[in-house]
């Protein structure tokens, strides 16, 4: 085969450059520029509650996205991971329940329940790549659903019902990080960091094969892929962008909870994922945002229309419904189908 | 690349690159294969014949580890690959073709031949995206090339005609440094001229590449092998070289079907 080796043309090789590194569009970084002068507008409840929570639930909804938009595996256990790496802070760390938590510096805690955190999204995958489709749904629903009781159950370690109070983001480099605009960059410097990373990693080898495996998995194996060890490998990384977040979660709430990691929250992230769109790494940020908007004032809005506040979740459901029936890829679909074609089109021209 | 295929080959001696014994294969109560033996020597060039559900396919899938058979045994070059998994076999030099095209219709020509070349090389779980003049990517291209498929090397996949895509299954399967082939009926669905095109591809391939070839139509089989495997239901039927097994009236009476006609 030595003898019919190509010569290829530099355009080619500039184009097929081009084309695997997509470059980002003017409109993303007028949104990074908005988002880093962030607190020179917006009040500490937002920064903190809206967008320090958006970036949280979207980076963990974004370790889905990777998993299922990219892996073909829906799996439901990064709630779970990243409650998982959220109650390691908490008992290797400092919290109120002196009687339970090591007290460990948060420089060796932190990095120890993220590190925790992966080796359980690890296992989980390794338990859930044999199956595919609704049982991959299923056994990561079980692990879920196992933890949430065990947390709830196990007094000596999780803490119980209760669970830990008094959790805090450390003080280091004389800055408090528990303070509002410290830990909105905090949780927006994560969130880049992810996005980054998902991005960068669907056009690198390790992403191409995933997608391989995604369309067609015999013919991967039939190419030399270790099929099982990628998928394994898939969620282990997609664990390495939920863990974190799930310590950011903690701090956030200053607690750690069996509620945070219950099924309601589990279903949320699914939720997240779908409604922002699986198809682009930006779209569980996006769903994020309507979450916690809704979250936050679907409640007053129903209170002023003479419902009752507790319906929350109805609005929620419904537009869970609404996305699913008439636009699967979320709202970014929308987006990309009625959208955008209109304002390229009243911009004169289109391409 | 040569030189370490001939290293190779003179550490294996004359062992057979295909060793199959006794393999039998059963789907339920169903014998899809029964007691087959079969060896071919490395760089041999074999077509398996028989009618539908004669086990052809079953018989690759056995070899390439897609399912395991039933019983018996089966060396690659020497070795019992019997219970390796499929990329454990790949890895070691063998390659196949599917019989319907199974290919990444979402990447384009050349990112399914990179997969293909990726597969085989010890970068597959690298974050680090390829840079202009990565040696794998330069080898997806010469690949591309010697199928023939370099105009549409950025389309995607699922736009080629039919034709091209079996070209391509044929590019998957050359990746990297294949010591034996197995073509699924490499020409099902091509036109005249694209099966001359299909038999030029497999005339060219280093001589010390043998292969497997399942094939209906004899003029593309008999043209590219030296010796014929005939299979009757799940049986190894006949052996021999092309011209014996044509002029031999109990096969013309099988694979002509006049028994099945009657």
């Amino acid at each position: 085969m030595a003898a019919v080796r190509a010569r290829a043309t530099p355009s080619a090789d500039a184009k097929y450059e081009a084309a695997r590194t997509g470059g980002i569009p003017a409109a993303g970084w007028l949104l990074a520029l908005v988002l880093v002068m962030m607190p020179a507008i917006a009040s500490d409840f937002f920064l903190v509650q809206v967008f320090g929570w958006a970036f949280i639930l979207g980076t963990i909804a974004l370790s889905l996205q990777f998993l299922a938009g990219y892996g073909g595996m829906v799996s439901l256990v990064q709630m779970t991971v990243a409650g998982f790496a959220g109650y390691m802070v908490a008992i290797l760390g400092t919290s109120g329940l002196t009687q339970i938590s090591l007290g460990w510096p948060f420089w060796l805690a932190v990095p120890v329940a993220i590190l925790l955190g992966v080796l359980f999204g690890t296992v989980s995958g390794a338990l859930a790549v044999r199956t595919a489709g609704i049982y991959t749904i299923m056994i990561t629903l079980a692990i879920a659903a196992a933890f949430f009781y065990f947390t709830r159950q196990n007094e000596t370690v999780f803490g119980g019902f209760l669970g830990f109070n008094g959790v805090r983001a450390p003080v280091f480099w004389g800055i408090d990080w528990r303070a509002p605009v410290p830990f909105y960059y905090l949780c927006l410097g994560w969130a880049a960091i992810s996005w980054g990373l998902v991005v960068w990693v669907a056009r690198a080898p390790f992403g191409l094969a995933l997608q391989g495996i995604r369309d067609n998995a015999r013919r991967m194996a039939a190419l030399g892929f270790n099929v099982t060890a990628h998928r394994i490998a898939a969620y282990a990384f997609a664990a390495f962008l939920a863990a974190p977040a799930g310590v950011l979660l903690t701090w956030l709430n200053g607690q750690i909870a069996p509620g945070t990691v219950g099924i309601g929250p589990v279903i949320d992230i699914l939720v997240i994922a779908v409604i922002g769109g699986l198809g682009r790494p930006i779209g569980p940020f996006i769903g994020a945002l309507l979450y916690v908007l809704l979250r936050l004032f679907a409640m007053d809005l129903l209170v002023a229309l003479g419902l009752s506040g507790q319906r929350f979740q109805l609005i929620i459901g419904l537009g869970f419904l609404l996305t699913v029936l008439f636009s699967p890829d979320g709202v970014l679909g929308l987006w990309e189908r009625w959208i955008r074609p209109r304002l390229v089109g009243r911009a004169g021209g289109g391409r | 690349m040569a030189t370490a295929i001939a290293e190779r080959l003179s550490a294996t001696g004359q062992v057979n690159a295909l060793e199959l014994r006794g393999v039998t294969k059963y789907f339920g109560a169903l014998a899809a294969l029964s007691d087959v033996t079969l060896s071919v020597r490395p760089g041999e060039r074999r077509a398996i014949l028989g009618s539908n559900g004669a086990g052809k396919t079953t018989l690759l899938n056995c070899i390439t580890g897609d399912f395991f058979p039933t019983s018996g045994t089966i060396r690659f070059f020497g070795e019992d690959v019997t219970t390796f998994p499929a990329h454990e076999r790949i890895r070691r030099g063998l390659r196949r073709t599917y019989q319907i095209s199974l290919l990444f219709g979402g990447l384009s020509v050349l990112d399914n031949v990179y997969l293909a070349c990726l597969g085989v090389s010890r970068g597959r779980f690298s974050f680090l995206r390829p840079r202009r003049g990565d040696p794998l990517l330069e080898s997806a291209r010469a690949l591309v090339h010697a199928v023939h498929l370099d105009a549409v090397a950025d389309k995607k996949v699922a736009e080629l005609a039919h034709g091209q895509q079996r070209q391509l299954e044929v590019a998957l399967a050359l990746a990297g440094a294949p010591r034996f082939l197995l073509f699924d009926e490499p020409a099902a669905g091509l036109s005249p001229a694209e099966r001359g095109e299909l038999v030029a591809i497999l005339n060219s391939l280093p001589s010390h590449i043998g292969y497997v070839i399942i094939e209906h139509d004899m003029d593309v089989a008999l043209r590219v092998v030296e010796s014929v495997t005939l299979m009757h239901e799940g049986r190894i039927f006949k052996e021999g070289t092309p011209a014996e097994i044509e002029s031999d009236p109990e096969v013309q009476e099988l694979y002509l079907g006049h028994r099945h006609a009657a």
